[in-house]
């Protein structure tokens, strides 16, 4: 598939800050600047600043939305406040997961739903061939830019650039003033740890940045691998890894987001019919010598059970951990397995998720 | 990135330094570090091996990926650096001090580089 590549508003910042460039989901982002660990441990100690300007922002609108998006996602809307934000999967009619997103509670007529930015496109066909009523969808992600700031500093960073800032976990204030700019800012993120997404133009991102550095000391640029390792480390699953086309929510351990209870919902009925899960996602801790990474068989008396979605050393933890899907009956804690990482088979333990949790 | 001169490289990133009595430690250049990212994890040979030119004889992983060390000589492995197994980020730290293992009675080698030619073969690797 032929695609050109993009480029976020920052990215001259992130070439000029150092930072080692990739191409993902069709941008090209820094996959690290000074170094994983160091961003890492940034980001649980002190603060770390990511561009996330790749993830998609489609904006939901008319009379209907709300009866759309309780259609639409396994989430339940209905007695959602605006100024909330609220977790969901999205579900196929085999009860498969195209995208797990985040929905901003603008008014009754307006939401802005927040995609994966691999899953966009797939995301905005799917939601518009299902859409019934008086409602648009719109995909607004080029005029958007996103930049994360996470970490126990990130309070005392924002305090100083923006006018308000929402309290709560999970809300958000639309029109804080930042630079300049009117932006929307939530407090959310994809690190188990305090911190802030702002959400604002396209053409204000870099004079944003540039005023979060300056008031932010202590607090470094990150990069997509810290990203990842953060993510997991806080037990996050991530979409193409714990969740895909044909894992149903109730197998990755999203059962919180689906709420069989209400009226129907696309892939209701096959979650239904699938019945109890027979894989789930588990924590591993590695206590062999080695590291699991993805795709890695996992194994029990021999045989194959499973494997690894997701596998790295974790910084701040300072060992290897995994998760895995595995069948049902070897998810109990404390299970001791083996995982078969390139022929060398590496003993493991069933650990309990989220492997760390910020202390509040 | 720095390329010492008293030593010869490969182009699989390694570098070799040969001793008198003819056997040599190999270790992972600055530009391999480099484009590993943090090293978290090394697993090297069994002393006793014998190993081929280009033969995969144990890998280093780092947050990102694992990655295979490649021997660029044949012979037999006689050492190996211990020390990296609990302190692995030395490759990261300090690439020309931490050599992964040492070759002996050595019979073969791969088309090895000096630094001036390594350097201009990493620049046209970029």
């Amino acid at each position: 598939m032929e695609q050109s590549i993009k480029y976020t508003p920052l990215y001259e910042k992130h070439v000029a800050l150092g930072g080692r460039m990739v191409p993902f989901a069709g941008y090209m982002l820094p996959i690290q600047y000074a170094g994983v660990i160091e961003e890492h441990m940034a980001v649980r100690r002190a603060a770390g600043i990511f561009d996330v300007s790749h993830m998609g922002e489609l904006f939901l609108e008319g009379p209907d939305a709300g009866v759309n998006l309780q259609y639409l996602l396994t989430n339940d809307f209905s007695a959602m406040r605006d100024g909330r934000v609220r977790y969901s999967p999205l579900c196929n009619e085999g009860g498969g997961i195209v995208d797990d997103l985040l929905v901003y509670k603008l008014s009754d007529t307006k939401f802005m739903l927040v995609v994966n930015a691999a899953n966009r496109e797939k995301d905005f066909a799917f939601m518009q061939g299902h859409l019934f009523g008086d409602a648009i969808l719109r995909d607004a992600s080029e005029d958007f830019a996103q930049i994360a700031v996470q970490g126990p500093l990130s309070r005392g960073i924002l305090e100083a650039v923006a006018d308000a800032l929402p309290e709560k976990y999970y809300t958000f204030i639309d029109g804080v003033r930042i630079a300049g700019a009117q932006c929307l800012v939530s407090r959310t993120g994809y690190t188990g740890e305090l911190g802030y997404e702002i959400y604002c133009p396209a053409a204000s991102a870099a004079a944003i940045w540039d005023a979060l550095f300056a008031a932010g000391a202590g607090m470094i640029p990150c990069g997509l691998g810290a990203r990842d390792t953060l993510r997991l480390e806080a037990g996050m699953p991530l979409y193409g890894h714990e969740m895909d086309d044909s894992i149903s929510p109730l197998e990755t351990g999203l059962d919180f987001a689906v709420k069989l209870g209400k009226a129907d919902f696309i892939g209701k009925a096959a979650m239904i019919a699938r019945g109890e899960p027979k894989i789930v996602r588990v924590g591993l801790r590695i206590t062999g010598r080695g590291i699991a990474r993805e795709n890695c068989p996992v194994l029990a008396e021999g045989r194959q059970i499973g494997r690894v979605s997701s596998g790295t050393h974790l910084p701040y933890l300072g060992a290897a951990y995994a998760m895995a899907m595995l069948e049902r009956e070897y998810a109990a804690l404390g299970t001791v397995l083996a995982v078969d990482v390139r022929g060398r088979m590496l003993d493991c333990e069933v650990v309990e998720l989220p492997f760390y949790k910020a202390g509040k | 990135m720095q390329t010492p001169n008293e030593l010869l490289y490969a182009a699989s990133h390694e570098w070799i330094l040969f001793a008198d009595d003819g056997s040599a430690k190999v270790g992972l250049t600055d530009f391999a570090q480099h484009a590993l990212g943090d090293i978290v994890f090394v697993n090297l040979p069994e002393v006793g091996t014998r190993v081929a030119v280009g033969e995969s004889v144990g890998d280093v992983e780092s947050v990102k990926a694992v990655s295979d060390i490649y021997s660029p000589l044949a012979g037999v492995i006689v050492a190996v650096n211990e020390a990296l197994m609990d302190a692995p980020e030395s490759l990261n730290g300090d690439p020309y001090g931490a050599w992964l293992f040492e070759v002996g009675e050595i019979e073969g080698k791969a088309e090895l580089l000096s630094a001036v030619a390594y350097d201009a073969f990493c620049e046209e690797a970029k």
